[in-house]
């Protein structure tokens, strides 16, 4: 799977009261909840996503709450992947089992602000089109990307089943 | 292979003959737990999927405690959600308005998670139980839909980090500072994907609401879990409850990726400044920081021996004026105990407000929201930007003695100086 658009860069420690306040929590709707995404951090950041876009951060991205609403806002605003130097495990997990793509990269201090980005998700592999760069990332282990082929944890779990 | 107690508790719940850190696993858990923001998707994904009946209502826990007593409409309907799908699938461990109570007090308080026990809530602070010597995490609401499906979770086994705390600890200093100052030395990542493992003779006299602070803020360093051996205060926590346990000890010479051993016979109070739990200071360092309000409660603070503690130095004084307090306990049975013991009183007489158990003011819901340019000193656990509130105010973090003390003043005080 190829996905390419712009980066939109992001501190360390984006938390996930930064993602998606929790005054939004009341829908589950993930259009609904794209349009507050970072608010509080960033207000005018749903308004300026293309469909492709990519959230590209510093370290321990998604810490905070568990709610499972802060990837699907992300997802909701158009943002196509995360690429960050590494995921809170509970917002890892969600971004797992919900479908949304994710990349560690321990190079994202090299990405500017909307640079052009072409990402391999199956090769793991950044490329910087604006900068003429590529980052390698490493793969997910063969359990993770099984839940990933399957497009989420609930079709990886009817599959096993079936079978 | 020897073990920690994270590895033997994942261990016990797999077919697996060994594990080993950063392996990927699937383990059947004892009891998985949602609230009104996260079971809703939950319930609906389980929906969606075409499945109809939980593995066991037995081992499914639901609290309505967010947005609870609904908020408005939208909440109302969050809140139903979850009270038409207990009813649908006969859960009986459904908590409505009147029983129910922040979850992470509520569950321990019930003798819900017993030590040994591996627990799933789809909320991050679910790692609270680690304080009863039982593995338990956050994970999504998603995670929830599979384990109502059959029971299971997939984990990456953690590696684990050892704290060992010497010393003796001061006056007004408990739980809350020592993770509170472990957090800040270590940081909000310090301890990402680890399992912690709180240890030393600290720990060992420290009494369980104290413990229960301490792993109820392991995530905020980034943790899955957060544990503390089972001992004799443990046992007499959970003796009342008729449910087996089991009390899992690390062996000698289990593997941690890292051990800090700290002597924390000087530290003070701590407090965690904005916008992060890390951002920690001692109290005395933190001069003139006015208060527009105080938070005292939540599944951090809002156990009985806070409400004790913080009604000890309020007792016979005023909130200072223009300072608003909110009180609230964090179960109906701490509330009722409150009342009797005359701590709500001691609340209400000084000039703040008793409220009923909610998540509502800790993470910006309802019933004591945060202005731009406001100030608060909560004994909540998180103060990022806007998380009480509007984006525009400030949130501080300590122990419900400093909250107290801090409320008499209208500033950030160390307890000795209002009392």
């Amino acid at each position: 799977m190829i996905i390419k658009g712009k980066a939109h860069k992001f501190a360390d420690d984006v938390n996930t009261d930064d993602i998606i306040a929790a005054k939004y929590l009341v829908s589950t709707d993930a259009k609904e909840l794209g349009s507050h995404c970072m608010e509080s951090i960033r207000p005018d950041f749903a308004g300026k996503i293309s469909p492709g876009d990519i959230i590209v951060a510093g370290k321990n991205f998604g810490c905070g709450s568990s709610r499972e609403h802060a990837p699907l806002a992300i997802k909701g605003c158009g943002i196509s992947a995360v690429v960050a130097k590494s995921f809170a495990a509970i917002f890892f997990r969600n971004a797992i089992n919900i479908g949304l793509p994710f990349l560690e990269c321990r190079e994202v201090d090299k990405i500017t602000e909307q640079d052009l980005l072409e990402i391999d998700l199956s090769g793991g592999i950044i490329k910087n089109i604006s900068k003429g760069q590529i980052y390698k990332t490493q793969a997910f282990p063969k359990f993770l990307q099984d839940i990933v082929e399957s497009a989420g944890l609930m079709n990886w779990l009817k599959t096993k089943r079936e079978k | 292979m020897p073990h920690t107690i994270a590895e033997k508790i994942l261990l016990a719940h797999t077919d697996k003959k060994d594990i080993k850190p950063g392996e990927f696993i699937e383990a059947k858990v004892d009891l998985a737990l949602g609230n009104d923001i996260t079971a809703p998707i939950a319930i609906e994904e389980f929906k969606k999927a075409g499945f109809t009946k939980v593995f066991d209502n037995k081992k499914i826990v639901l609290v309505p405690d967010h947005f609870a007593p609904a908020k408005d409409k939208a909440s109302a309907n969050q809140c139903k959600a979850l009270a038409d799908f207990a009813k649908e699938q006969k859960i009986k461990n459904y908590f409505e308005v009147g029983c129910m109570g922040i979850e992470h007090a509520l569950l321990p308080e019930l003798g819900l998670v017993m030590p040994g026990d591996l627990v799933i809530g789809a909320d991050s602070h679910t790692c609270t139980y680690g304080a009863m010597g039982a593995y338990s995490c956050g994970v999504g609401s998603t995670d929830l839909a599979r384990a109502f499906v059959d029971g299971k979770c997939w984990f990456k086994v953690p590696a684990s980090v050892k704290f060992i705390y010497k010393g003796k600890l001061r006056k007004w200093v408990g739980g809350k500072d020592l993770i509170l100052f472990t957090i800040g030395q270590i940081g909000v990542d310090g301890a990402l994907y680890k399992a912690m493992e709180f240890a030393g003779p600290v720990i060992e006299k420290l009494s369980m609401d104290d413990r229960f602070a301490m792993s109820n803020m392991a995530i905020e360093a980034g943790a899955r879990t957060g544990i503390i051996e089972a001992d004799q205060i443990t046992k007499k926590f959970v003796a009342k409850f008729k449910r087996k346990s089991k009390f899992y000890k690390s062996d000698a010479d289990a593997q941690y990726e890292k051990i800090y051993e700290w002597d924390v016979s000087d530290l003070e109070p701590q407090v965690a400044c904005p916008h992060l739990p890390s951002n920690v200071k001692p109290v005395r360092k933190l001069k003139n920081i006015k208060l527009d309000q105080v938070v005292i409660g939540s599944c951090t603070n809002g156990r009985i021996s806070d409400l004790r503690l913080a009604a000890k130095i309020m007792k016979g004084k005023k909130v200072k004026f223009g300072v608003k307090l909110i009180v609230f306990p964090a179960t109906q049975s701490v509330y009722l105990q409150a009342v009797k013991e005359g701590l709500a009183e001691v609340f209400v007489k000084a000039g703040g407000i008793f409220e009923t158990p909610t998540c509502g003011p800790c993470l910006g819901g309802h019933m004591g929201i945060l202005a731009e340019g406001e100030v608060c000193l909560a004994t909540t656990n998180r103060n990022f930007i806007g998380r009480m509130g509007s984006p525009k105010s400030f949130v501080y973090l300590s122990n419900p003695a400093v909250a107290a003390a801090s409320a008499v003043t209208g500033r950030i005080t160390h307890p000795d100086e209002a009392i």
